[in-house]
């Protein structure tokens, strides 16, 4: 394992595989890659066009938002997004921020030692206590969501930020885990003994030598927790109300008996995912090289 | 388990021989150690819950109805396990999750085999098509419900009308196609994501070795690509499982699970006993009759899954 | 909220929202807010949590909560909004859990009784005694009743609403029939069929048909109500495969499959509000709250074409139902005293004659106020409506639903803590009925079912 690990992460890191890909080039030569290059744009654009509409429409008056044939060329407005940001947005927004990185940052601090625990370190029933893990995700929140709310309503912990860290934590831990051991297994445990060896404490190996090889499987592991906290929508809709609701919960607030206002909906649901489709976006090789460091361990 | 047990045993140097059974324990105390904050934390807070959730489902308890409270035994699973709509609601959770599972991965092995070579704008096209799986779900749903699928104003109609499909109200008429629609649009990123970065792992070698023995790209594909894919497909169906089975907000937000009951699945029709009938008894049983189910499914699937990483890698080390 | 924050001169140039691309300006948006949170809750002042239903007319509350600012300066409302569904779950289980998240919330003429039984409501009477002004005996006799136990009032009302039916006067006029002065709903019926299709894409009536307790159960009982028909006997016998049951059932499908609105099954109010507006419909039945919409010019091509009859009856002198959003207090609220500022600041006369002059007098929050109805300025906006609306809310009288003895009380609900429950379950087979997908006989004997479970809890407690 400790012999051949490398080389795949290598690969997956740098230019990927550049040999087949220049290989097929070659291969199939201009007219059909340009063909195949064209077919491959087309099927992206239609693929994202939901989301690409949903932007455009979020520049859009009321009015043009509901026409029949829809319209795509109008003179855009600054209107609905303005609205959104004056109908106190951004307290939910602060709010979203608080609970994903309080909560990635929580989920790292314990997952890290627990990861690495069964990773190097077998310990005894490794299988069982991954199983345990894992299984827990399978759980139905919907399930204990009236035990939480009683003990947060006993505590005065309910419509509080930190109500939905500790339920994020949680609910993200789990994954964490089972990622970031597999990344650990990418480590070669012998440059572990040796630190060990010299005298070094387990939080110093884990940050000066561990973290370092491992930055791109926790990287990929902090974005996967930080997009599911931002979406979560479960238990931030049943736990808070005012103080501590996050932006999904705000999205609903823009539903109305008469109807739905599509143009300011639009502007709305653009704004809440800017963030964490932004983070998405920039860290993506992160997250593809940490995936398929993860899937193969 | 004894695999992963005696793994790194060649590595390990050898204690001195007097203080081995001592230094032994003590070893076995620092490596649990840093297993057990993580362990404990998700024991408090996913498990201690869900013994009250047992609590409660043996008792008769309406929300509304102060002083309603009293012990009743097993009646509430009696109620559960007749339950027409509950049944219907379990099979709508079967049906939403494997088709939601298997279409997106299709959908994403086909993205990323046209990902998987160099062309003109690849990271541009990437980072488009990843872009559903960031979007808020409650986003998504909103976005499917109204502009995509409103029989008057909706783009999908627009674009059906030469198809005689122009004035289909999908979301009533077809409540679990449009959510599946929805989810299958959210989640294809992710399974593309998965089996690109597999695609990317594959050695260049082998593919032209089939290259030079003449193979069809069709059989290139089946027999040397998916195979290699097969750990990843498997890692994405199990993860995709594991959150599309518990999906809530694109229901609560398309289709409020209707009509009548149509588009309920599990989360979404307890949700509903616990906050529109807040009968805490009954709603209690059935989430500990969901809880069993799933164990009872999970047990099976994941023992599949786990032998599978477990023993390539008992077999590499 | 807004004037809290230290940031409103930023706040609206477009400059700034042209910089969101950024995700560097998206989070140093947010940082600069979560600063203002922090200010806003730091404050002297109390911060009062409400949750209310996101009706326009509750919107346009929003709107205006600057001039309750101004004259509460050191009160920091913050608002929670959720469609009526959501905000009913809500609500619901943060005062029956006793949650305490918050201090005013808006729950209707359904619950107020029930949770003022149950202690989880504060008196208002003392607060409203106490109100030099707020005038509690200008509202309308059967709303007040309705949001009173023991005599003191525990809710007060936002707005009232009772049901009648809107038909349009062209068509009629068209078809050659007149709408007779208190039509049954036999002559509804024969009018429906005679008017399905005088002109192209026209249904002879609209009726809500969506599943849930406060849409299609709303017109159903409220017929069921004057076709004799019950839902328990006195003893909490369910009685919904009784033979007037089955009738109301099966003359309420029939007529809205036959002369109904196309994709019956899934309309609620809002969906017959846009049937009815843009001219597809001959007649509706349902809340009188309707007019806003369908006099606006800006949402309607029917203004002023249609007429208002009282709500057809059968057996009954009078047919309709009544309902109101109210606003209460939580008696775990901590801040009582503030919480009634609020409301009284939002149902008073004052505030009714502020929308009237902001937003126009179509827009008020109607049939809480006799005074509203009595305001020369409202009655004539509302001139083609507003009598039959004031009459059908005050000869509404949910004490004695129907034509025999029952053990609940409420027209267009039962009064009782599982209706919600009971309610959306057997609206929803109503709705399949209605859909075509099961028989009315197998709707109701499910139904049946579901009934019968929660009468004998009733009559185990008797």
């Amino acid at each position: 394992m400790t012999a051949t690990a490398p080389a795949p992460r290598s690969s997956a890191a740098a230019a990927p595989n550049p040999r087949p890909a220049a290989a097929r080039a070659r291969r199939r030569g201009g007219v059909g890659g340009a063909a195949l290059t064209t077919l491959t744009w087309a099927i992206a654009l239609v693929f994202v066009s939901p989301a690409l509409w949903l932007v455009l429409t979020s520049f859009k008056s009321e009015a043009i938002a509901q026409t029949d044939p829809p319209t795509l060329f109008f003179q855009p407005t600054l209107d609905q997004i303005a609205g959104v940001i004056d109908s106190d947005f951004l307290p939910y927004l602060a709010n979203s921020l608080i609970a994903t990185l309080a909560s990635t940052a929580l989920v790292l601090l314990l997952g890290t030692p627990a990861a690495y625990a069964l990773s190097i370190r077998p310990v005894k029933r490794t299988k069982d206590v991954l199983f345990f893990f894992i299984s827990t995700k399978m759980l139905p929140v919907v399930a204990v969501i009236v035990p939480i709310y009683v003990a947060a309503a006993e505590v005065a912990m309910l419509d509080s930020i930190w109500t939905l860290v500790v339920l994020y934590t949680a609910m993200n831990l789990p994954i964490a885990v089972w990622m970031m051991r597999s990344f650990f297994l990418e480590v070669p445990s012998g440059v572990v003994e040796a630190a060990r060896m010299e005298g070094a404490s387990l939080p110093r190996v884990l940050w000066s030598v561990m973290l370092p090889i491992m930055a791109p499987g926790v990287a990929a592991t902090a974005l996967i927790c930080m997009i599911f906290s931002w979406n979560e929508f479960f238990f931030a809709v049943n736990l808070t109300a005012s103080q501590a609701a996050t932006v999904p919960v705000f999205l609903v607030g823009f539903i109305t008996s008469e109807g739905l206002y599509w143009a300011q909906l639009a502007a709305a649901a653009t704004l809440a995912s800017l963030p964490i489709v932004i983070i998405g976006w920039m860290a993506q090789r992160q997250l593809v090289r940490g995936l398929s460091m993860g899937a193969v361990k | 388990m004894s695999a992963t047990a005696t793994a790194p045993a060649p590595q390990r140097p050898v204690p001195a021989a007097r203080s081995a059974k001592r230094a032994e324990r003590a070893r076995g105390w620092s490596l649990r150690a840093p297993l057990l904050p993580a362990l404990i934390f998700t024991i408090l807070v996913t498990q201690l819950p869900f013994l009250f959730t047992i609590f409660y489902s043996l008792q008769s308890w309406n929300l509304v109805r102060p002083g309603s409270r009293s012990f009743t035994g097993l009646a509430n699973y009696a109620a559960v396990l007749t339950d027409a709509q509950f049944l219907g609601a379990a099979l709508n959770t079967v049906v939403i999750t494997a088709a939601c599972v298997l279409i997106s991965m299709a959908v994403g092995i086909g993205l990323a085999m046209l990902l998987d070579r160099k062309f003109a704008g690849r990271g541009v096209v990437r980072t488009l098509l990843i872009t559903p799986f960031l979007i808020i779900p409650v986003a998504t749903a909103l976005l499917w419900k109204t502009t995509m699928f409103d029989p008057v104003f909706g783009l999908v109609g627009f674009v059906l009308t030469p198809f005689g499909l122009g004035d289909v109200d999908w979301v009533s008429q077809f409540p679990v196609v449009s959510v599946v629609t929805a989810l299958v649009w959210q989640w294809s990123p992710f399974m593309m994501l998965l089996v690109l970065a597999g695609l990317q792992s594959q050695g260049g070698d082998v593919i032209e070795a089939g290259q030079v023995d003449g193979a069809s790209k069709w059989q290139m594909f089946t027999n040397i690509t998916l195979p290699h894919l097969r750990r990843y497909i498997e890692l994405g169906v199990l993860l995709g499982s594991i959150y599309v089975v518990n999906t809530f907000d694109t229901i609560y937000m398309m289709t409020q699970g209707g009509p009548g009951t149509a588009s309920a699945n599990l989360p979404f029709y307890i949700y509903q006993r616990t906050f529109l009938g807040f009968d805490i008894g009954q709603s209690a049983a059935m989430g500990v009759v969901v809880v069993i189910g799933t164990i009872a499914v999970a047990m099976l699937a994941l023992r599949l899954i786990f032998r599978t990483f477990m023993s390539d890698q008992e077999a590499n080390s | 909220m807004e004037k809290e924050n230290p940031l409103p001169s930023t706040k609206r140039r477009p400059g700034r929202l042209a910089a969101l691309g950024a995700a560097g300006a998206a989070v140093s948006l947010v940082s600069g807010c979560a600063g203002a949170g922090a200010v806003a809750a730091g404050g002297d002042g109390t911060t009062l949590v409400v949750a209310i239903v996101s009706n326009p007319q509750m919107e346009d509350a929003i709107s205006l909560r600057a001039d309750f600012a101004r004259e509460h300066p050191d009160v920091n409302l913050r608002f929670v909004t959720l469609p009526e569904n959501e905000a009913r779950a809500k609500i619901t289980t943060s005062i029956a859990a006793g949650g305490g998240e918050f201090d005013a919330v808006m729950i209707s003429n359904y619950e107020t009784r029930m949770w003022a039984e149950n202690g989880w409501l504060a008196n208002l009477q003392p607060h409203i005694d106490a109100t030099e002004g707020y005038d509690d005996e200008d509202f309308l006799e059967p709303i007040r009743e309705d949001l009173s136990y023991q005599g003191d009032m525990y809710s007060v009302p936002f707005y009232g609403e009772s049901s009648f039916l809107a038909y349009r006067k062209d068509l009629f006029e068209k078809a050659g029939v007149e709408m007779p002065e208190n039509p049954t709903w036999s002559e509804v019926a024969d009018l429906a069929a005679e008017l399905d299709g005088v002109e192209e894409g026209v249904a002879g009536i609209c009726l809500r048909g969506l599943p849930g307790w406060g849409e299609v159960l709303a017109p159903f009982n409220s017929m069921l109500n004057t076709f004799g028909g019950r839902w328990y006997d006195r003893d909490w016998n369910a009685q919904l495969t009784s033979p007037e049951f089955r009738r109301t059932a099966e003359f309420y499908v029939d007529l809205v499959r036959e002369h109904g609105q196309p994709g019956a099954a899934n309309s609620g109010f809002g969906d017959c509000l846009t049937h009815y507006s843009q001219g597809n419909a001959a007649m509706w039945y349902d809340a009188t709250a309707m007019v806003s919409t369908v006099e606006d010019p800006e949402s309607s091509k029917v203004v002023g074409k249609s007429g208002y009859a009282p709500a057809p009856v059968q057996k009954t002198g009078y047919g309709g139902w009544l309902y109101t959003w109210s606003l209460a207090i939580p008696a775990s609220s901590q801040h009582k005293d503030a919480a009634w500022d609020f409301l009284s600041w939002m149902t008073d006369k004052e505030y009714i004659r502020m929308v009237g002059e902001e937003y126009g007098w179509q827009r008020v929050p109607p049939g809480s106020r006799v005074s509203t109805f009595e305001n020369p300025e409202y009655q004539e906006a509302a001139s083609a409506y507003a009598e039959p609306m004031r009459e059908g809310i005050e000869n509404a009288d949910p004490k004695n639903p129907g034509t025999r003895p029952v053990p609940y009380t409420g027209i267009g609900f039962l009064a009782i803590p599982e209706f919600q429950d009971l309610g959306t379950r057997v609206s929803q087979q109503l709705s399949a009925a209605i859909a075509g997908q099961i028989s009315v006989d197998e709707a109701l004997a499910q139904s049946q079912q579901y009934a019968q479970s929660v009468g004998d809890s009733y009559k185990e407690a008797q």
